[in-house]
């Protein structure tokens, strides 16, 4: 079985084989913006974008098969009704779905997923820093690259050797105040802090001429990134403000957390899908007239079996369904090959069959929209990946 | 780092060991630093924080009168509240009777982490205190779903804090049986596929007493899959996709009473939600039976030398380094298994160990961590109103918000994910924020940033704090030293 291989339709869509992808030049090309949103829990894939049109879905899904009320993308595909802002994005050619992806990594366990997801290693514990850190290390090498993460905590997708800035919301430093520099002397032999101070000092003035900082924000203060609607969007707009900014950084990472849904899954998904929805919203109206020159890539851990399990919910699986958004995108169809939900389709008889490795729809972006080399890709960003080809041609 | 090296060892123990120095402290511990910590090891457990005088039983009873007068909102046609209750969730108006339960709900929990972080401030058994708080975040149960968050208060006094001088096995039992936990991980709905009580759900659809639609009667497979994934044998520990399906068919039955049921115990095992038949779990078989077929399961889970292993690595990690030394994790480990997992036994172990006591600190604190040793400094103990959000925001902003876990993995432990750019900026300010309130009053900044780190104190972050312009901004320079910020 090729696991990897494209079908007809993926190809009809305007995928190039990568053998025919153009020589990419080091340097990151100009205004180019690239964002990773990481869905936390597994998000169910089938809820997502559900195959209305696949035969086998209704009896699979029972109680949790979705009708009129998605949003239709083409005759198989629909998008989650909560997702309206990137279904509005997809009729205009600037958001596709990749129905079928996964990690390496079959363990089902969130956290060794979670580790592969963002080690972007070919197995669990393999590298301790990220594949976004590594290619912000890679594009370094031509020039000033910025990345940031939003949240309190960093993610280990931008965790490793190159620096690499964070920010949440919270109350403006004061600039004025002596502490600071008093700090930046008393960690001057610090390897761990002092890097970190000066760098989250670099990004609150920036918060505060972008007006991140500013009063939108205010009430999001205590608030846990990622949680409800209204902060989704605020730290979409608070991200986009960070990447337009005149030496901002070009390369973001940003969690929603909380898709465990192995019960009463629908008012789960409803609440963490508008999350989601909203963030992408943010960013989309936040960049403006930049959105055109950004790419952005929802992912998750797992996806989720593909019946539904006896307690209104689905427990963990292995095909997921991945967003990519962006102006920058290429209109086109599903991303990848879909499997389908036959019976013997199914992976282990249970989960959606993991079509096409997420690093090839990675490295495929990195190389389109960043013009990242192979030689990079195959072995510095995704360690020992030459055998996954670079799925080219999106951007 | 001056001073004789028992100086050095009452500081480490003080600092790495406990919850770091209140006044007066390390010298107390200076005698004999080794004997300080042992003599925090204590059969009944570790101390417990109040709340409210309510347990988990009657917490859980609130959460149902809420979920009714939601329940009975959306019938009358009133304030729907289809969304589950989240914080960021929509602001409701002051006499709605939701809204009220809800905010009652969430105080309880607040209350809670007040109490808790009060415990940890000004408790003189620091290093029993991280003991508990080390078992608690193992066995994490996490107040991001609605229904546990009046529930993590009473399942740490409860299940956690009784057991971690016990037996692994004992506390292991505890916390997999807990309200808290059958709920976190959903164990609460999951339901033998052929057991009688799935068969008689399917035939007449039946709805629940509280007036909700119908359940879906079936299994589901989170508890069993985190039991051996988190708090026991670990990844890697040798089980499958079988094994995890076969344990969550031996864990249904397990379950909690229904407001009508005549039950004096809010847990309860139905034997016709029991999935019957034979099990087998990593190559053991377990015969046919009731609840104490999980129940046996678990003993040999927590016999398990992979369970040995796991844990005693985690507690190295904890304790002394990201990277342990693998002859601690070894001793650790060796002590469980002959003693049969005798938690005392272990804790005892690494007092012992040579490598635990390194001069270089070598673990980053987490933000509770940060937050509490902040507190036990400079004697800015949390009580009255006012601290209750005020922890809560402070917490939350430094990434750490209390009882709230992301996932059932808990907080993590390791200086990555806590030494974000922006974390550090947050901890400045709340350093500052701290010592404007309680810096005026430190009559001399120099003897307190002593009488906090002692021996550990360099002479640069000295010179530094006798610098300062103010006490407030000696008070802020003492916290946010390299050497306050570690362990």
């Amino acid at each position: 079985m090729t696991a990897f291989s494209l079908n007809r339709r993926a190809l009809a869509a305007g995928l190039a084989l990568p053998f025919l992808a153009r020589a990419a030049d080091a340097a990151l090309p100009p205004n180019r913006k690239f964002v990773v949103v990481i869905c936390r829990g597994g998000m169910d894939g089938l809820s997502v974008a559900p195959p209305v049109g696949d035969p086998d879905y209704r009896a699979l899904r029972g109680p949790l098969a979705m009708g009129d009320e998605a949003l239709k993308l083409d005759g198989t595909f629909a998008l989650h009704p909560q997702l309206a802002s990137i279904h509005a994005l997809a009729k205009a050619g600037q958001a596709r779905i990749a129905p079928a992806v996964a990690s390496p990594d079959r363990a089902r366990s969130h956290f060794e997923a979670q580790d592969v997801l963002e080690t972007g290693a070919g197995g669990v514990y393999a590298t301790s820093s990220g594949w976004l850190n590594r290619a912000v290390g890679a594009l370094s090498a031509a020039g000033r690259v910025e990345a940031i993460s939003v949240g309190a905590t960093a993610p280990l997708i931008l965790r490793g050797p190159a620096p690499a800035a964070s920010w949440s919301p919270g109350r403006a430093v004061d600039t004025a105040a002596r502490l600071p520099t008093l700090l930046q002397d008393l960690y001057r032999d610090d390897p761990l802090l002092g890097p970190a101070l000066a760098r989250g000092l670099a990004t609150e003035t920036m918060a505060q001429e972008t007006g991140a900082g500013g009063p939108q924000m205010g009430g999001l203060r205590a608030a846990p990134a990622g949680q409800g609607r209204e902060v989704a969007r605020a730290m979409g707009e608070a991200l986009a403000g960070f990447l337009k900014a005149p030496g901002g950084p070009q390369l973001a990472a940003v969690s929603v957390d909380g898709f465990d849904s192995h019960a009463n899954q629908t008012g789960l998904l409803n609440n963490r899908l508008a999350a989601l929805d909203a963030l992408v919203d943010g960013l989309h109206t936040g960049l403006g007239p930049a959105w055109k020159d950004t790419v952005v890539l929802a992912v998750t851990e797992f996806g989720r079996t593909a019946r539904a399990n006896g307690t209104g919910g689905t427990d963990h699986g292995t095909g997921a369904t991945a967003l990519v958004l962006g102006g920058a995108l290429k209109p086109g169809g599903i991303i990848g090959d879909w499997p389908t939900l036959r019976p013997q389709a199914l992976f282990e008889n249970r989960d959606v069959y993991p079509a096409l490795d997420l690093r090839s729809l990675e490295k495929g972006l990195l190389a389109d929209h960043l013009g990242l080399e192979r030689r990079a890709l195959d072995a510095a960003v995704f360690p020992d990946s030459a055998g996954v080809q670079a799925l080219t041609g999106l951007v | 780092m001056a001073g004789n090296p028992r100086e050095l060892d009452a500081a480490i123990a003080v600092t790495r060991f406990g919850l770091g120095a209140r006044a007066g402290e390390i010298e107390s511990a200076a005698g004999d630093p080794r004997g300080w910590l042992k003599a925090q090891i204590r059969t009944q457990g570790a101390e417990t924080f109040p709340t409210q005088g309510e347990d988990s039983a009657r917490r859980f009873a609130e959460f149902r009168e809420y979920r009714q007068e939601r329940l009975a909102a959306r019938r009358t046609g009133g304030q729907a509240d289809a969304a589950p209750a989240r914080d960021g969730g929509d602001m409701r108006p002051a006499d709605d009777p939701v809204a009220a339960a809800r905010r009652f709900v969430r105080q309880n929990a607040a209350g809670d982490v007040l109490a808790r972080t009060r415990l940890a401030t000004v408790t003189d058994a620091g290093f029993c205190e991280r003991w508990a708080l080390f078992w608690a975040n193992h066995f994490t149960a996490s107040a991001t779903k609605a229904q546990v968050s009046g529930l993590v208060g009473p399942f740490e006094n409860e299940a956690i804090r009784p057991h971690v001088f016990g037996r692994f096995a004992d506390l292991l039992a505890a916390a997999e049986t807990h309200p808290a936990m059958l709920l976190y991980l959903d164990q609460a709905q999951s339901i033998g596929p052929n057991s009688r009580a799935a068969q008689l759900q399917g035939r007449r659809g039946a709805r629940q007493p509280d007036g909700a639609p119908p359940r879906p009667a079936g299994l589901n497979e989170n508890l069993a899959r985190e039991i051996l994934e988190l708090h026991t044998v670990g990844i890697g520990g040798g089980y499958a996709q079988a094994d995890v399906t076969e344990f969550a068919r031996a864990l249904t039955g397990l379950g909690l009473a229904r407001p009508n049921e005549p039950q004096t115990q809010l847990v309860v095992f139905r034997q016709p939600a029991h999935e019957p038949g034979a099990r087998t779990v990593m190559g053991r078989p377990y015969p046919a039976g009731g609840r104490e077929q999980a129940g046996a399961i678990l003993a040999d889970l927590a016999a398990a030398p992979q369970t040995a292993r796991f844990v005693c690595a985690k507690i190295a990690r904890h304790f002394v380094a990201d990277d342990p030394p693998p002859a601690l994790a070894a001793r650790l480990e060796k002590t469980w298994l002959g003693s049969g997992g005798d938690l005392a036994r272990v804790a005892e172990a690494l007092i012992d160990a040579p490598e635990a006591w390194a001069p270089q600190p070598a673990k980053f604190k987490t933000p509770y961590e940060f937050v509490i040793s902040s507190y036990r400094a400079t004697g800015g103990a949390p009580q009255g109103p006012r601290w209750g959000p005020q922890v809560n925001q402070a917490l939350s902003g430094l990434g750490q918000r209390p009882f709230g876990a992301p996932s059932p993995k808990g907080w993590p432990d390791e200086a990555a994910p806590w030494a974000a750019s922006d974390a550090l900026v947050k901890r400045m300010q709340f350093a500052q924020g701290l010592a404007a309130a309680v810096g005026p009053d430190v009559q001399d900044p120099n003897a307190l940033a002593a009488a906090t780190l002692g021996a550990r104190l360099s002479p640069t972050a000295a010179a530094a704090i006798r610098r300062a312009e103010s006490r407030p901004e000696a008070v802020a320079l003492l916290l946010m030293t390299p050497e306050f910020q570690r362990r």
